[in-house]
């Protein structure tokens, strides 16, 4: 379109622009938003690439090259650094190995639910977590591991009694119940929310398919295996694509309030190390930066990458 | 009734089993912290709380709502939330309209440049310091420098592009303008999925957290979700430090479970109204950009 009006392009654009500019008004608060909110920001990368002094602005601060990111892969923040990067694909790959499943399991089962009624019950009922805040379900859970000098929260109790987690132990503050607490808190927060897409999925699915397969014999377990799950593959691949995509981006206002200077060696993640480093009690921009750059471009580069797999493995894509 | 075969049967009752199971596992939390903060000190102590609450006292509602700070924080999250999704629906009610619009030069790469926020972010300290640049740490700059997101748009905008498009021509040929037929025409035959983004934008108003932490130093400003964290942080080590506790009826974790039963209270009332939307909406939206 735009390559057949080439001559006089700048001109006729213009002329369109005017004849509708009401159209072209409205766009004016979208675009002027996304600019101020979204893409100046990302001119502020380069403060990564600086030492940041706030008096000198993101642009007139001194450039230092690849110092700061020298800085975190082989300097004094390295440890930290590798800590959060390991603990970031570790805790998204448990997310995704326990997590993913589950609201598939849970959309299949809704789908076997005779009873309409009851159904929507539990289905709304599965969905309400999911609209809590992070706040209230973070506060919720540290009550209920609570380990203290004259009360235990529920859970707490519970493992106590189990031999799970030996008494006196405080779960919240011990490394190794970090991830767990982390991905359960997860899945019950949002499985049922989660599920609500594959249910769509598998109501979309023709019942001559399941005729079918009645009609050659096959049982329940052949349905979900030959018909159900084919039938969600669809909505499977592209939940995938995106899961992958915000691997990197691992809640990180959940860990950050669920976590303890004591458990950051398995809980600290590369956005909650870039914030601390980044920005609080006077931290350093620079740093915090370069560790939010690696973060976004590994993130950019597993959507593109998940896409094109799938888009030749299975001829669904995102784009 | 149809005829179902044994595997068919079996499958059937683990579904119903497995779905109670996980029904309960939802609730059971939320009904936990209601029944201990509504019971005593000593049976919550002494682990008697399981399900029921025991020993009721209501003690720890009234300090809530006694509470000077609970109610700015409450007040302030209402501003934020009203004002909040007003401004981000305007935002993405324009934007959506125009980005469905195929008259619209370069749709595809405004489209473009909208989804690729939803997979690039310029990272949390970069936007940092960009809101302390535009100085929207404060009370207005919360509402207009938040909460407007590439997905919800989409979704808008998906449900803009499947209204017939005969009803905008004839419109057009009754002379209506680009203004009109956006808001009589498009807005009214869209309500289910703009309720839908409405409640999405709400409650992420309600219960943002972080950047009003990072940004709003001033606590008479701070929203409810903030004032409940520090509530939480500092209750407990009042608890484990306090010896006057042992004189009162309740137990510290009382008190944070009633401030966490009363900032949830205003979600759970509209919840059984709202929930047929958003269902319908996420369906309706789809999952692709």
């Amino acid at each position: 379109m735009e390559i057949k009006m080439r001559e006089p392009k700048a001109k006729k654009i213009f002329k369109e622009i005017k004849k509708e500019w009401q159209l072209y008004l409205l766009l004016l608060p979208i675009v002027i938003w996304f600019l101020l909110f979204a893409y100046k920001p990302m001119t502020g990368l380069i403060v990564a690439f600086e030492r940041f002094e706030p008096s000198d602005g993101i642009f007139g601060s001194e450039f230092k090259g690849l110092s700061n990111f020298i800085n975190i892969t082989s300097g004094i923040n390295k440890t930290a650094f590798w800590g959060a990067f390991s603990n970031t694909f570790i805790i998204s790959l448990y997310g995704l190995l326990f997590g993913f499943p589950i609201p598939i399991i849970l959309a299949i089962l809704f789908s076997e639910i005779g009873s309409e009624g009851y159904r929507k019950i539990t289905q709304t009922i599965t969905y309400l977590p999911h609209f809590l805040s992070e706040v209230t379900i973070t506060g919720i859970v540290i009550t209920l591991v609570y380990s203290g000098a004259s009360s235990r929260g529920i859970v707490a109790q519970v493992l106590n009694t189990l031999n799970i987690v030996p008494e006196g132990v405080k779960i919240i503050e011990t490394p190794n119940y970090f991830r767990p607490m982390y991905i359960i808190t997860g899945i019950w927060k949002e499985s049922g929310y989660n599920s609500i897409v594959y249910f769509a999925a598998i109501m979309g699915i023709s019942p001559v398919m399941y005729e079918a397969l009645k009609v050659d014999g096959g049982n329940k377990w052949q349905e979900i295996r030959y018909v159900t799950i084919p039938g969600m593959a669809p909505t499977l691949i592209i939940m995938i694509i995106m899961r992958i995509g915000r691997m990197l981006s691992v809640g990180y206002e959940r860990v950050l309030l669920l976590y303890h200077p004591n458990t950051y060696v398995t809980a600290d993640v590369l956005s909650t190390l870039e914030q601390r480093l980044g920005i609080e009690n006077g931290g350093n921009p620079g740093i915090g930066s370069a560790i939010g750059i690696f973060n976004s471009v590994i993130g950019f580069a597993l959507v593109i990458s998940a896409n094109k797999i799938s888009r030749q493995v299975s001829k669904t894509s995102l784009w | 009734m149809e005829r179902l075969s044994k595997s068919e049967i079996i499958f059937r009752i683990l579904s119903y089993f497995f779905v109670t199971i996980f029904a309960i596992m939802c609730l059971y939390p939320i009904i936990y912290a209601f029944s201990v903060s509504i019971s005593g000190k000593v049976a919550y102590e002494s682990g008697q709380i399981v399900f029921f609450p025991k020993d009721l006292q209501i003690d720890v509602y009234n300090i809530v709502l006694l509470d000077k700070g609970f109610w700015i924080s409450y007040t302030n999250t209402l501003f934020y939330t009203i004002f909040g999704t007003a401004w981000s629906m305007f935002i993405s009610l324009t934007g959506a309209y125009v980005l469905s619009k195929d008259k619209l030069l370069g749709k595809r790469k405004w489209n473009f440049l909208l989804v690729f926020t939803m997979w690039f972010s310029a990272g949390m300290v970069p936007l940092y310091l960009n809101y302390l640049e535009l100085g929207v740490n404060n009370k207005w700059g919360m509402v207009v420098g938040f909460g407007v997101q590439a997905y919800n748009i989409i979704l808008l905008r998906n449900a803009f592009s499947s209204v017939p498009k005969d009803i905008e021509e004839a419109a057009r040929m009754d002379g209506s303008n680009e203004f009109q037929i956006f808001t009589k025409i498009y807005i009214p035959m869209s309500k289910a999925a703009i309720a839908t983004v409405t409640l999405f934008y709400a409650i992420s108003r309600w219960n943002g957290y972080y950047w009003s932490r990072m940004l709003l130093k001033n606590a008479q400003e701070q929203p409810l979700q903030v004032y409940l964290r520090t509530l939480i942080e500092n209750y407990q080590k009042l608890y484990d430090e306090s010896v006057v506790a042992g004189n009162l009826a309740y137990a510290a974790d009382s008190l944070v479970y009633a401030i966490i039963i009363c900032s949830i209270i205003p979600v759970l009332v509209v919840y059984p109204y709202i929930q047929k939307y958003f269902t319908r909406g996420v369906n309706l939206g789809g999952v692709k950009g």
